[in-house]
């Protein structure tokens, strides 16, 4: 076994157990956690592939930004994971039976000899100062503008349909309104109230102006 | 430049989104007592994009985004349809729309971006196009079964779909991956020139085939992968199901014509899908028609009826050649035309706070309105396949190149369900003419509704009549892009 074998052997394991574990685990930061653990071992697998630009794209985008926000969103709302989770190993044993029929079909005809799975040729080795951005880059704008419009048109329709399901006027909700913080005067703030002193119940006097007090209105 | 050029059969689509992207914008300085302007535009814009399809319309195939788009007969025969059902939808959609508080700029928008998504299905030369645009159209479909957000029935229906139509998306892009895997490429040209130099892997590509027939039938509705038809059907606003039930069918057809006949079209390959396809198709007939005739809920009904349909839409594909694809395309477009009118009579009837969706609603139409009664009989004909309504047109089509590829067990199986599933449409047949009226409340219609309605009604008879220039087009436009 070679040492890229090796690496690839052993970041595949980590990536399908860290996957497993995603949808296993009780705890959803937990959860979260493993999601960054699966994408960094994928990420080393498209190194492998000598996709660098992919490979980082996939830390810095899903790692540092996507997963940095969904754990913000487990940790803000107080999601019921009990109910959530109902009937999960109820179904289990159907689900784990398709999904091992579906392993062992797929292994059997993939691993065949008649395949010819196993005798896809290298990409050839790359010339030395190749990069592998600037390809892309030129790739995307080029031949590849049209899907890549339409990736952009699916993000706008993807944030018009965010806004559409989630805009809602409610009547109870708070906001601030500049004009009228602008035009407020002391009066509206501040409202004096004039009492008469009383005598403390201990018995003991009260120094002068402490009758005043204020209140926020 | 030369990846790009030339743009012109693209003109339509480019056309189509500058103007939702106007649209989105204008939306937000219209007040809302005058959102009528939204309307309008939205139906300039389609009809917009039918003239610019009308002028580029063209012959021969032209292919161009360095090979990922096409524009052939085929596609602007499918895209000038789509435009005028779409523009149909909105005029009846509008008074339900407005009553049910969905008659907003994002409703046109999020329509407008599902036809796009449509187009390029429709014109797709390249497994990736054609995924973009199915995730295009799904993704608005989604937010728009999910608009209506006071009502829970909608929100599951919209969950349902998502979480089956995410599976489905899936399942297609493992085989995509298969797929190319094996040819070497992504694009449908090149996969059909590879796999016929035998330069591909035989069985990867077929293993890839049964994950791109599964991820075909769930959007398509075929049985055994239908579960989510009926109860997204039931459970959307009726504007959106008129939607969902109409335009993506013929996205579809284009959809299997460039992937299975275009791309995966040899003749050992059509072999194994073929296989597949009957499968799917003696199921979709089976628990169509035997389904749909426990439904009280016209709406569910009309969901199983199209599963039973879109059996018969295979077995048109399966049968192959010439014949055999271009009555697929006739039955689509035949199958557009009759869901587009029943449902909307289901919009028609319906009124603030009350969903005419039960068969029990079109009790004594006849008695009420004539009219609209005579209408759906004709349409509820020609879903049974009673001559001369189109409807049996297309079913003849579909049995003679089936009988005709040498299938005729096909053949005998589809005409037995058809009989079977005769009896639920003609019971809303006699709903409406031999029961009494259980509901008096008056039917006024908006005039175009009137208009449109009666139009999609005759137009089910004359086709009827005169299917023969309908037909000739499905030829020459399968012709021109095989």
């Amino acid at each position: 076994m070679t040492f890229q074998s090796f690496i690839f052997y052993f970041l595949s394991s980590v990536l399908v157990i860290s996957a497993v574990g995603v949808i296993t685990a009780r705890n959803p930061v937990h959860a979260a956690l493993l999601l960054v653990l699966a994408f960094f071992t994928s990420s080393g697998l498209w190194l492998l592939l000598q996709a660098e630009f992919l490979a980082i794209a996939l830390v810095l985008v899903y790692v540092g930004a996507v997963m940095v926000l969904f754990l913000f969103v487990v940790m803000m709302l107080d999601i019921n994971l009990a109910r959530l989770r109902e009937g999960f190993w109820r179904y289990l044993p159907l689900g784990g039976v398709v999904a091992l029929l579906l392993v062992v079909e797929m292994s059997v005809i993939l691993l065949s000899r008649s395949s010819g799975f196993g005798d896809t040729a290298l990409p050839p080795d790359l010339p030395a100062g190749y990069s592998n951005t600037k390809e892309l880059g030129l790739l995307v704008y080029t031949e590849y503008v049209y899907a890549f419009e339409i990736a952009a048109v699916i993000l706008l329709v993807a944030i018009v349909a965010a806004i559409a399901l989630t805009l809602r006027k409610r009547k109870q909700s708070r906001y601030i309104d500049p004009a009228a913080q602008i035009g407020v005067r002391r009066k509206d703030r501040v409202r004096i109230v004039t009492m008469a002193s009383e005598d403390r119940p201990d018995g003991r006097t009260r120094d002068a102006g402490d009758g005043k007090e204020g209140r926020q209105a | 430049m030369q990846y790009i050029l030339p743009l012109w059969p693209a003109h339509a689509e480019i056309f189509l989104l500058a103007m939702a992207c106007v649209i989105l914008i204008a939306d937000l300085f219209v007040r809302d007592e005058n959102r009528g302007i939204t309307h309008m535009l939205t139906q300039l814009t389609l009809a917009g994009c039918a003239v610019i399809t009308w002028f580029s319309a063209n012959d021969d195939p032209t292919h161009t985004f360095s090979g990922m788009f096409v524009g052939d007969l085929m596609a602007d025969v499918l895209k000038l349809t789509t435009y005028f059902v779409v523009m149909t939808i909105l005029v009846y959609a509008r008074e339900y729309i407005t009553l049910r508080g969905m008659f907003r700029g994002e409703f046109f928008a999020l329509v407008l971006f599902a036809t796009l998504g449509l187009m390029v299905m429709i014109s797709a030369n390249h497994l990736l196009t054609l995924y973009l645009g199915l995730e295009l159209l799904s993704l608005s479909l989604y937010a728009m079964v999910a608009l209506q957000r006071d009502s829970a029935q909608a929100t599951e229906a919209a969950m349902k779909y998502f979480v089956l139509g995410a599976l489905a998306s899936g399942m297609l892009l493992y085989g995509m991956s298969m797929v190319y895997g094996a040819a070497g490429s992504l694009e449908i040209t090149r996969i059909a020139a590879l796999i016929a130099d035998d330069g591909a892997k035989n069985v990867v590509l077929v293993f890839g085939l049964v994950f791109l027939v599964a991820g075909i039938g769930f959007k398509l509705g075929a049985a055994p992968f239908h579960m989510w038809l009926p109860d997204v059907y039931h459970g959307a606003p009726t504007a959106v199901t008129l939607f969902i039930g109409t335009v993506p069918k013929l996205a579809a057809f284009a959809f299997v014509i460039r992937l299975l006949v275009q791309a995966l079209g040899t003749e050992e390959i059509q072999g194994h899908w073929q296989q597949m396809l009957a499968v799917m198709a003696v199921l979709s007939l089976i628990v169509g028609n035997i389904t749909a005739i426990a439904q009280t809920n016209l709406k569910r009904m009309l969901a199983y009826s199209t599963i039973s349909h879109m059996g018969f839409l295979l077995i048109g594909i399966l049968a192959g050649g010439l014949n055999g694809y271009a009555s697929g395309m006739f039955y689509v477009i035949v199958y557009v035309l009759m869901s587009l009118g029943a449902f909307g009579m289901i919009l028609l009837l319906s009124r603030r706070n009350f969903e005419a969706e039960n068969l029990d609603d079109f009790k004594g139409l006849n008695q009420r309105r004539p009219w609209y009664a005579f209408l759906m009989l004709l349409l509820m004909f020609s879903m049974a396949g009673v001559p001369p309504t189109v409807g049996f047109y297309a079913k003849f089509a579909v049995l003679q190149a089936i009988v005709e590829a040498g299938h005729a067990w096909l053949a005998v199986i589809a005409v037995i369900f058809s009989l079977i599933g005769a009896f639920y449409y003609l019971r809303v047949v006699k709903l409406m003419y031999f029961d009494d009226a259980q509901d008096a409340a008056p039917i006024v219609p908006r005039a175009d509704v009137q208009v449109l309605l009666s139009v999609n009604g005759i137009a089910v008879l004359a086709f009827g009549i005169f299917p023969q220039p309908l037909l000739a087009l499905c030829v020459s436009a399968i012709i021109a892009s095989l």
